[in-house]
């Protein structure tokens, strides 16, 4: 396709979006997903299957406010298990919407045009599903507010040395903050929406959420300094946040925790999950609903590019705990790098070695790097990984600390399971309803990637 | 086409400034509601199985709080006169006032009064009488003008900002210790000046840390520390 | 209905025991109507204590019965009230509902409410009491004391001692008389009595036999003579399992008389233990010992004693040992008899010992070299040496022993013989044999079972239990404090009173009589032993304490008696009523020649079980969860198996095996314990109860139906195979050794004396500089007072005492066998035992560790909402009412020292659990992260009484709870901000150490090293 114009001028071989779109057929293409196509019956499963999970999920939180902590595997020394667990995994994930909006917005990388969208709507879930668990891991979920500063007839404050509040304001603060980012973004194709949907309820729905968008010339200069700022004041959360979190085992004494490596390795980890998550979700969206014209291989190819790159961030990340293991000579590190090796959590901690390290190197080759189906698998390979990651270094550092006398083991309930794959099916539900209301591409910023778009010399 | 009415710009904006105060509004009433009286029974009268009035018997007859309260300087807990104490009196005087029933009868059947309590902290909260009084913390300090109260009711909130208020400045409520039982005394002012060790006070501040000193109170730091009153 | 209709009938409830006795108001109102006259309201009354009562305890017992079994199934309905009261909380306003409060009606003058008072009793255990103070608020006894001044005590106690309060308090206790199975009035009982008595009268009470445990009581003897006097063809029967026939025996042997042997320890340089426990909680004295042994194991004082243990199965004593030699009890014999060599020329001896067996043993080593050693040793020592017997082992070695010790010059200095304890000191397995053999002889009318539950725990081939059920004697009567395996065969039942709801009397090991004295008037109207017995004395109205104070009155006759009874009480024990040294003489009697053992013949060793004794406490939570010393097990008693053996076997611990004995077949769970000896397993008796109450019913596997009248301790020939299967254990240690693949980790520091001698501070490593914090250092240094803590390792035998003391103290829940399991064991103080070496004879430590309270806790740094902070005196105070349960702190803490309430572990319905609470210590509830906090309640108490009088606290006045109890005086707390008190003192030490201290966590509880005093000669 030498003749076709290159829409945007970029090094790379294949085009952000297929060859022969204009204005109308994008904002065609895209809006009669939410609109006028019918939902298929697929959807309905899927997002029944979820919802079920959701539900079981509730049950299981129900039961465990009803009895405490105690129906979980967690003890003395494990005090954390599966929830903090799935909270760093979750977390995690969320950092890919952000970083693609933001970064790769203010990096003028245009081609995140098309999928900055369902990333963004994936972090808000994510980051829902991470804000479950420290709620409810706590002995106490009906005092939790208790880490909020508030003027309290106790006359008491919360302790602000403790990572755990600075969690507290880190999420939230990532939370909000995506939030508007995700709807701002939204504005324009609501207005679009609103005006292209026939029934009636609809159009007020998406107009009310339109906030009377007109798209005059004042309100896109508007919209574009609002996004900006959004845009700036996200980047800085996307490393905050993960740094926080990774705070909150660095700040602690436990062998495996104790280490200063750990803001940068957890925010590579987290890019490198989300980024996977991006694409496990991507690759199958776009051949449902034949978006492979936005979503082109290029995205695909980028993605991997950046998963290839933050996962050797990652490997080096083990490799240095490792050595300092050694290294320093800590009697108690030492023994934490043999356990991790040969104790009786060796096998999580090998699979998580293939699964973060060596599985995701054949991204070197190109031909994978372009197979859906390929890139499919490895992300599910590295989100599998990442879980580990987190297991090995919530549960195993805990399990054999300094005291051999109070050694012990950890055994996940079937209570551990069942929130944790809840929260998988309420994330999904989520996306689910997510692809069904609303533009999952943003519509109005594919339009700028066409040649149209473009302003021609005089 | 224009599906909504012009006004509903007015309206938006409206609701979406109203909201902040909405909730702003909601979390000062909660706050408010955890220190009303609803909560902390503060200067709310209980039901009782007899009307004592402490009026009556503290400003009326002059009885001092010790005669019931027998413990208040060696214990913990200042203690509930038994149904003796009462009939010390009233097996000589109003000695067939229907009011009195329950107290004779309980005297006569060997079954105890049940009251209600009226000053009464948290189970994890331990306060104890002895020090208080000991350090100078005048019994209407925190019980407030009982002389005044023909039905009893706590004085205080009784919560935990409460106590710190004073743990954190006690030289604010310090007396001399021969003045703790007297539901009179005021603290020092110019008109009424209080001598101590022959020095007159006419300002509680400086009475109050030379009242510190002398009782030895332990510091701030020391008595704010939580097992003070948490165990 | 008949008998045998009536087993059936409670097999059936054999869960849930009590709950047959189980009365619907119409039935109990029918019952008063049919009662008239002066017993009406005796009958209410006794009605209202039995059944409404009885049913709000018993209403779920179904389910409660094994609740502490069955953590699922838990007070499910309790959770859900937490649940509704966590959405109340949601609101962010939760309001106090209104109290009641009430007052006395008159106010006894000496109660001041809000200060506890003390009154001195005593516990009885085999017949020997163990004297103490117990603390009562406004009358309900909550924590049990040593009494300090009393010689048998110092201060001290046992575990029975400390946890029998919660045995009174016990809602599965027998709380009504029953007759078959339904409820009786103490009337009813009097009125069915009376004419068998009277028939019985006639025939001078040929057909009367009284059942008793081990009695001491000078009271409860007098009682019982005067019974006998009354009915002179009556037989008063003794029997427990754990009894002292063999030390009775063996004194026999050698003196021609049953005298009590006791050992001053103080005055020991060498002590030679062949298989006796004496450290141990259920040793005659052990609390005493215990004092005397660990004052003469300090290193710096240039006279620290040497151990040498013979034991066939690990014991805290083998643990302290400088010298051990695991054995099998059946060649402890043979030990003995090598010891002989010694004395050859001393003839009166070589007529006792026999010939040598050294032969048997010659491929032994480590055995001979060990013996000669010994030999050595105590020859250097004579007169300042000691040999004590286990009170298992048979007559002849304890024979041996006493000839020993008097060859030696040993009686007089560390030895001296006494009249026995126990007050009719007759061969209790021949009494009980007799017994069993005239109720089968039909001579047997009436049959009174005095406490004991012989139905459960007689020699297995006596078929006691049978003879009760198919031998139809018209009269059996069971008092006891539990609706056990007898009164299930028994046909009367008669609720005992605890001996903290009763009068009694009781001698210590040293023959001191204490006064035991009720603290609370019976929760369910219980009658105790010395009311039953005047009943069949002919005064069946007497009271104990009129039994009692009569008895004494007429020892003690005069003005001054009041004078001397108050003080009694007041003191805890008579005066002048402790033994004198008995003068004896060795008999040269010839002593059968020895049978030397079969070495490949597996032994089998049935041992008293160091949490439930025989059996009598397997209902007692505490107990029950408390780690034994040295394989850390709660809730169980698997067998006990060397590593060796396990290996020749292929035994994993928790596998199931099958014990055979003399064609009796058993299966139970192996566990392996390190430094057992080869070639023998030791089973613990006690558990496997059917009828025991939610605690003990169904814990653990019966031993008895292996245990032979002939047999009673041990014998070869037990045929042990692989049954296939295993059986989950709860231990309450994750790992026993300090070795690590990256080093052995320096948590024990540990030296012998000469190496002590050399490098004194060895112990200490340097920590890192105190200025290495980001947060200002708070000057603790210019405080009043700064708490610290010492234990010395030396001194520490392990025997528990201070868990329990501490449960006690600070009203710490027990959490059930499910929980230890996953590891969730709430014991604010734990004692870790490492094993290290060889592991078929290793060194074993004991390490206690209560919360550090370090100067720079990781945990209170971690913690979101400040619910664990530090007070300006150097405490690590928690704060329970703030904690919201993120379980941060504990991940945070290196020693793991702190406990979490993963589900309501804490009993909040059960009455009796209420009454039984420290009222100065916050009840936690689910959620919550709870720790040691230095018994900060009982610092504040001092604190304040010392600043109303205007003075500071002294050193001595202020213990914490496990110090208090602790009988090895290991534990010492104080201010070490005064260099004159104990604390700074030991602090200042050389062998002084901080766990972990290269961590910069500062803790204020530091170790004393442990030094132990090898034989050179047998250094390795």
């Amino acid at each position: 396709m030498e003749e076709q114009k290159q829409p945007v001028a970029l090094e790379s071989s294949a085009p952000v979006i297929g060859p022969g779109h204009s204005f109308a057929t994008v904002t065609d293409k895209i809006s009669a997903i939410v609109l006028t196509r019918p939902t298929s019956t697929g959807w309905f499963v899927g997002f029944g299957v979820a919802f079920l999970l959701t539900m079981m999920m509730l049950f299981a939180i129900g039961y465990l406010f009803v009895r405490g902590t105690g129906i979980w595997g967690i003890t003395i020394p494990i005090g954390w298990g599966f929830a903090i667990v799935n909270f760093v995994w979750w977390i995690g994930i969320g950092h890919a919407g952000t970083l693609i909006s933001a970064i790769l917005l203010l990096l003028r990388q245009s081609w995140r045009n098309s999928i900055n969208r369902f990333a963004e709507a994936m972090t808000l879930f994510a980051v829902s599903a991470a804000g479950i668990f420290p709620l409810i891991h706590v002995g106490r979920p009906w005092l939790a507010y208790w880490l909020f500063p508030y003027p309290n007839t106790m006359n008491y404050w919360p302790q602000f040395r403790s990572p755990l509040v600075w969690d507290v304001f880190a999420v939230s603060t990532y939370f909000t903050i995506s939030l508007l980012f995700w709807f701002v973004g939204l504005v324009p194709d609501l207005a679009t929406l609103r005006d292209r949907s026939q029934s009636r309820p609809a159009q007020i729905i998406y107009g009310m959420l339109a906030l009377g968008w007109r798209g005059s010339a004042r309100h896109w200069h508007r919209y574009e300094t609002a996004y900006l700022l959004l845009a700036g004041l996200a980047t800085p959360l996307v490393l905050s946040v993960h740094t926080v979190v990774s705070f909150d085992f660095a700040v602690g004494i436990v062998p495996g925790w104790h280490t200063t490596i750990f803001p940068p390795y957890f925010v590579a980890g987290a890019i490198y999950s989300g980024f996977a998550m991006v694409l496990m979700l991507a690759i199958p969206i776009r051949k449902l609903y034949g978006l492979e014209d936005f979503i082109t291989e290029r995205h695909l190819q980028n993605s991997a590019k950046v998963m290839l790159a933050t996962g050797l961030i990652v490997a080096y990340g083990y490799a240095i705990e490792a050595f300092m293991g050694w290294y320093s000579g800590n009697r108690y590190d030492a023994f934490t790098l043999w356990n991790r090796l040969h104790g009786p959590y060796a096998i999580p901690y090998w699979a998580l070695l293939i699964c973060n390290i060596f599985v995701p190197q054949v991204l070197w080759i190109r031909k994978l790097r372009t197979s859906p189906p390929a890139l499919f698998l490895i992300s599910g390979v590295i989100l599998v990984g990442m879980w580990l990651e987190r297991f090995i270094i919530v549960v195993v550092s805990l399990h054999r600390d300094f005291l051999t006398s109070s050694w012990g083991m950890y055994y996940p309930t079937r209570w551990d399971w069942m929130t944790y794959i809840g929260t998988i099916g309420m994330f999904l539900a989520a996306m689910f309803l997510f692809v069904r209301i609303l533009p999952m591409i943003s519509i109005f910023e594919m339009r700028t990637l066409l040649p149209e778009a473009e302003v021609k010399p005089e | 086409m224009q599906i909504f009415h012009r006004s509903t710009n007015t309206i938006s904006r409206a609701t979406i400034y109203g909201a902040i105060f909405m909730v702003a509004a909601s979390l000062w009433a909660v706050l408010e509601l955890q220190r009303s009286p609803y909560i902390t029974y503060a200067k709310v009268a209980r039901p009782q199985p007899v009307p004592f009035s402490h009026q009556h018997h503290v400003a009326g007859l002059g009885i001092d709080c010790r005669y019931c309260h027998t413990s208040v300087e060696t214990s913990s807990f200042a203690g509930i006169p038994p149904t003796r104490t009462c009939m010390n009196c009233h097996s000589q005087i109003w000695t067939n006032a229907p009011l009195l029933e329950p107290v004779r009868d309980s005297f006569r059947s060997g079954k105890s009064l049940v009251w209600t309590r009226v000053n009464d902290l948290p189970d994890f909260v331990y306060f104890d009488h002895s020090i208080h009084i000991n350090k100078g913390v005048g019994c209407n300090t925190c019980h407030g003008p009982v002389d005044g109260m023909p039905l009893m009711f706590n004085y205080a909130s009784l919560q935990m900002e409460w106590c710190l208020d004073c743990h954190r400045a006690p030289q604010k409520n310090l007396r001399p210790r021969d003045q703790v039982f007297n539901m009179r005394y005021e603290q020092p002012s110019i008109l009424k000046p209080v001598t101590l060790d022959g020095k007159e006070y006419t300002d509680q501040l400086s009475l109050g840390t030379d009242l510190v000193k002398k009782y030895k109170l332990r510091t701030v730091a020391d008595i704010t520390s939580c097992s003070t009153c948490h165990r | 209905m008949t008998i045998e209709e009536q087993n059936g009938k409670q097999r059936r409830e054999d869960v849930c025991p009590g709950k047959k006795n189980q009365l619907d108001l119409d039935t109990a109102r029918a019952r008063i109507a049919e009662t008239k006259g002066p017993e009406f309201w005796r009958s209410l009354e006794e009605l209202a204590g039995s059944s409404e009562f009885q049913e709000m305890m018993h209403r779920e017992f179904p389910k409660g019965a094994s609740e502490w079994l069955d953590a699922v199934s838990r007070r499910g309905f309790l959770k859900l009230m937490g649940a509704s009261l966590a959405m109340a909380g949601m609101t962010a306003c939760t309001k106090q509902p209104l109290e009641p409060i009430v007052p006395y009606v008159r106010q006894p003058e000496e109660t001041v409410p809000g200060r506890p008072l003390f009154y001195a009793t005593a516990f009885t255990l085999g017949g020997y009491a163990t004297p103490m103070l117990v603390e009562s608020h406004l009358y309900r006894p909550t924590k049990i004391e040593g009494n300090d001044k009393h010689p048998a005590s110092l201060g001290g106690t046992d575990v029975f001692a400390q946890a029998s309060i919660l045995e009174m308090y016990d809602p599965d206790r027998s709380q009504t008389i029953t007759y078959l199975g339904d409820v009786r009035t103490w009337g009813d009982f009097l009125k069915s009595i009376r004419g068998p008595l009277n028939a019985q009268k006639a025939v001078q009470g040929s057909g009367i036999r009284i059942l008793t445990r081990t009695v001491s009581s000078p009271a409860q003897a007098d009682q019982l003579q005067s019974v006998l006097k009354l009915y002179p063809q009556a037989k008063w029967h003794v029997y427990e399992p754990i009894n002292r026939d063999n030390v009775y025996a063996g004194a026999q042997m050698a003196f021609g008389e049953p005298v009590e042997t006791q050992y001053k320890l103080e005055n020991a340089d060498v002590i030679v233990s062949l298989d006796a426990d004496f450290l141990s909680a259920g040793f005659a004295g052990n609390v005493r010992y215990i004092r005397d042994f660990a004052k003469r194991r300090d290193p710096d004082s240039g006279n620290m004693n040497r151990l040498y243990v013979a034991e066939s199965t690990p014991s805290s004593t083998g643990a302290k040992a400088d010298h051990r030699l695991p054995v099998r009890a059946v060649d402890i014999e043979a030990f003995a008899r090598d010891l002989r060599r010694i004395w050859e020329s001393k003839s009166d001896f070589v007529a006792l010992a026999g010939p040598g067996s050294g032969a048997a043993w010659a491929h032994k080593h480590e055995y001979l070299e060990m013996v000669s050693a010994v030999a050595e040793d105590l020859k250097a020592h004579s007169g300042s040496s000691v040999i004590i017997v286990g009170d298992h082992q048979p007559p002849v070695v304890h024979a041996l022993a006493h000839a020993m010790n008097q060859a030696l010059g040993n009686v007089g200095k560390t030895v001296i013989y006494t009249p026995p304890v126990d007050a009719n000191p007759v061969n209790q397995t021949e009494s009980l044999k007799n017994l069993v053999a005239d109720m089968r002889a039909g001579k047997v009318d009436m049959l009174f079972i005095l406490g004991g539950n012989p139905a459960y725990d007689a020699p297995a081939d006596f078929g006691l239990a049978d003879a009760l059920k198919n031998t139809n004697i018209p009269v059996r009567v069971h008092l006891g404090l539990y609706q056990d395996e007898t009164a299930e065969l028994c046909q009367w039942h008669l609720n005992e009173a605890h001996y903290l709801e009763a009068w009694g009397d009781a001698r210590a090991y040293d023959g001191t009589v204490s006064i035991v004295q009720p603290l609370i008037a019976p929760l369910y109207g219980g009658k105790s032993i010395y009311e039953m017995v005047a009943l069949l004395a002919g005064q069946p109205e007497t009271s104990g304490h009129e039994i009692v104070q009569g008895y004494w009155k007429k020892q003690h006759p005069g003005a001054d008696f009041d004078a001397f009874w108050r003080k009694s009480l007041h003191d805890g024990w008579i005066e002048n009523t402790a033994f004198q040294p008995k003068q004896v003489s060795l008999k040269p009697v010839q002593i059968p020649d020895y049978a030397a053992s079969d070495a490949k013949s597996i032994e089998i060793n049935f041992r008293r079980d160091p949490s439930v004794y025989d059996g009598r406490f397997s209902n007692n939570g505490w107990l029950q969860e408390l780690p034994k010393p040295m394989s850390k097990m709660a809730w169980d008693n698997p067998v006990l198996v060397g590593p060796a053996m396990a290996e020749r076997m292929g035994l994993r611990s928790e596998d199931l095996i099958e014990l055979e004995l003399n064609g009796k077949k058993l299966t139970a769970p192996v566990w392996i314990q390190a430094g057992h000896p080869d070639n023998s397993v030791t089973v613990f008796l006690g558990y496997g109860r059917r009828r025991a109450g939610r605690a003990g019913t169904g814990a653990g596997f019966d031993m008895y139906p292996l245990r032979y009248n002939a047999t009673p301790w041990f014998t070869t020939g037990v045929a042990v195979t692989k049954a296939g299967g295993t059986y989950k254990l709860a231990t309450t240690q994750g790992y026993q050794t300090m070795d690590t693949p990256e080093g052995a980790r320096p948590l024990v520091r540990t030296a012998s004396l000469d190496e002590y001698h050399k490098e004194p501070d060895f112990a200490r490593e340097d920590e890192p500089p105190a200025e290495l914090t980001l947060y200002k250092p708070y000057p603790y240094k210019e405080e009043p007072y700064a708490w610290g803590m010492t234990i010395d390792l030396n001194s520490c035998v392990g025997c528990n005492n201070c868990i329990v003391a501490c449960q006690s103290e600070n009203n710490i829940p027990v959490v059930g066998k499910e929980q230890c399991v996953i590891g969730r064991h709430m014991h604010w103080l734990r004692v870790d035992a490492y094993y290290q070496g060889d592991r078929d004879n290793p060194k074993a430590y004991f390490q206690p560790v209560p919360c550090m309270q370090c100067e720079n806790a990781p945990c209170e740094v971690v913690c979101p909402v400040g619910a664990t902070v530090h007070s300006t005196e150097g405490l690590n105070d928690m704060v329970y009412n703030r904690c919201v349960g993120t379980r941060y702190c504990s991940n945070n803490c290196p020693y793991k020292v702190r406990r979490f309430n993963f589900l309501l572990f804490q009993d909040w319905e059960t009455p009796q659990y209420k009454m039984m609470r420290n009222p100065d210590v916050t009840v936690r509830s689910r959620g919550v992260m709870e720790k040691c906090t230095y018994c900060v309640q009982r610092i504040n108490h001092r604190r304040i009484d010392a600043e109303r009088e205007d003075r500071k606290i002294q050193d001595t006045e202020l213990q914490t709870a496990c110090q208090q109890s602790c009988p090895a005086n290991a534990i010492v707390f104080g201010n070490i901000n005064d260099p004159e008190s104990r604390v700074s003192k030991l602090k200042a030490k050389a062998r002084n150490y901080s766990l972990l201290g290269d961590l910069n966590t500062r803790p204020r509880t530091t170790y004393l090293a442990e030094i132990r005093n090898p034989n050179p000669e047998l250094e390795t």
